[in-house]
């Protein structure tokens, strides 16, 4: 049931852009005054028609797979978890006709294959599973930035951080980005946070306040910087930016940034 | 808008000015990190390639499984830095345009000068639209790279961008 689950969603989530970053493509298009990256957000717009409409994948980089587990402590689960999960990412990958992106190996490389996916589990209470399909593209996975900073830091210390990793990638990683910040938590898992926050439907606000109010201040920042689409100018530079945090240390503040291009590809079912 | 074809004319190629569109119609060769990889080596070791560059065009792009009964899968540009270490290399051997997505290095910038070449910008993140322009697609080199392999396609009309010119401009500076 898992490896059938994970299959489909491997598909669907390549194939089908979510229905919020469609959205909200829509609205920078509306709203870009630039010439040049109105034409280039019409044609990301025809992309992600056309993919669905014609079972292509949105993007050839169907990215290395993250799979997010939510497994219910009542649910039980026959035979390995990862197992399922790796097979079920196999099957959709070729079923769907995605990319075989991943080498065995860091440093020998290899041939490549489809898997495995990296599996992220997290307890929860019931009896249900929930599973998110990720996969993300390595353009804009090697932008991904970490700094940990004093926990004296200001504010406008942290926003530049951010604002900067945005600046490096600059056209190279396909904007608009939808930028992923973690803070707090341990180094590893200010980044876990980062990636995590790119699940969010990025155009319902923030449940925290103040994390609200610096997500919109970021990305007017952000959309001051005229990388625009393609990197060739424009206002729309990132569709949003959503935060995710957790408690940390007394000595230090974690800051870690995911940035996603804009095909921010992601899937979740409920079993 | 302009509609150029190959094999690129060297005059044709000094016209084009950077932000300049244009539809490109002809043939082009994939070929991205491990083959660059390869190919960097052929030239190190003094081999033969195993297709000729001269005057050629590469894609800096790794497509999709071909679906039954299309011609391509999704095959849109993939990072053209990574590509930069081996790009002056490329162009002494003789290919004479490149097309990718995003900055290239300040040595690439000045090959691309010293060369007479081109690098173009295809739509970035538009894999399953650009499939549409390709026409055919055969296997050239390099087949135990799977995704990576040189690919020899032929395109009608792929939108593009002059991303640097021959005079070494560039629309990213």
């Amino acid at each position: 049931m898992i490896r059938e689950a994970v299959a489909k969603l491997s598909i669907s989530a390549n194939l089908i852009l979510r229905k919020d970053i469609l959205l909200a493509l829509k609205r920078a298009y509306i709203k870009e005054p630039n010439r040049r990256a109105r034409e280039i957000l019409c044609a990301i717009i025809n992309n992600a028609h056309l993919a669905r409409k014609e079972g292509l994948a949105i993007c050839q980089d169907t990215g290395l797979v993250s799979v997010f587990v939510q497994l219910g402590q009542g649910a039980r689960i026959a035979g390995s978890l990862n197992e399922a999960i790796n097979k079920g990412v196999e099957s959709g990958y070729r079923r769907g006709y995605l990319r075989n992106s991943i080498v065995r190996d860091p440093l020998l490389r290899g041939r490549p294959g489809y898997q495995p996916a990296v599996i992220h589990i997290e307890m929860i209470k019931g009896n249900r599973v929930i599973l998110t399909v990720m996969p993300k593209g390595f353009g804009c996975e090697n932008k991904t930035q970490l700094k940990m900073f004093n926990p004296t830091a200001t504010m406008e210390e942290i926003k530049s951080f951010i604002v900067a990793t945005v600046k490096e990638a600059g056209p190279d990683a396909c904007p608009p980005y939808i930028i992923g910040v973690g803070l707090g938590g341990t180094a590893d898992y200010s980044l876990l946070l980062a990636k995590k926050a790119l699940i969010r439907d990025i155009n319902k606000p923030n449940t925290v306040r103040q994390i609200n109010a610096l997500e919109k201040e970021l990305l007017k920042e952000i959309n001051r910087l005229n990388i625009g689409p393609m990197g060739l100018g424009g206002q729309s530079t990132a569709l949003a930016v959503n935060i995710q945090s957790y408690p940390t240390h007394i000595a230090g503040l974690p800051v870690a940034v995911s940035i996603s291009c804009h095909a921010l590809r992601s899937a979740t079912e409920t079993l | 808008m302009k509609k150029i074809n190959t094999p690129l004319l060297k005059k044709e190629i000094e016209k084009l000015k950077a932000g300049e569109k244009v539809l490109l119609s002809g043939v082009i060769y994939t070929a991205r990190d491990s083959a660059h990889k390869r190919l960097a080596q052929a030239i190190a070791r003094g081999r033969a390639f195993p297709f000729d560059l001269k005057g050629q065009i590469i894609y800096y792009c790794g497509p999709t499984p071909r679906p039954k009964g299309r011609i391509i899968g999704s095959c849109g540009p993939t990072t053209s830095s990574r590509m930069d270490a081996f790009t002056p290399a490329l162009l002494k051997a003789g290919i004479i345009g490149m097309i990718g997505k995003g900055r290239r290095s300040a040595a690439v910038v000045e090959a691309i000068k010293k060369y007479r070449g081109v690098y173009f910008l295809a739509y970035a993140g538009c894999g399953a639209l650009i499939s549409k322009y390709v026409k055919k697609m055969e296997l050239t080199a390099y087949k135990e790279l799977g995704p990576e392999a040189v690919y020899r396609l032929e395109v009608c009309d792929l939108p593009l961008i002059v991303g640097i010119d021959t005079t070494g401009r560039s629309l990213y500076d």
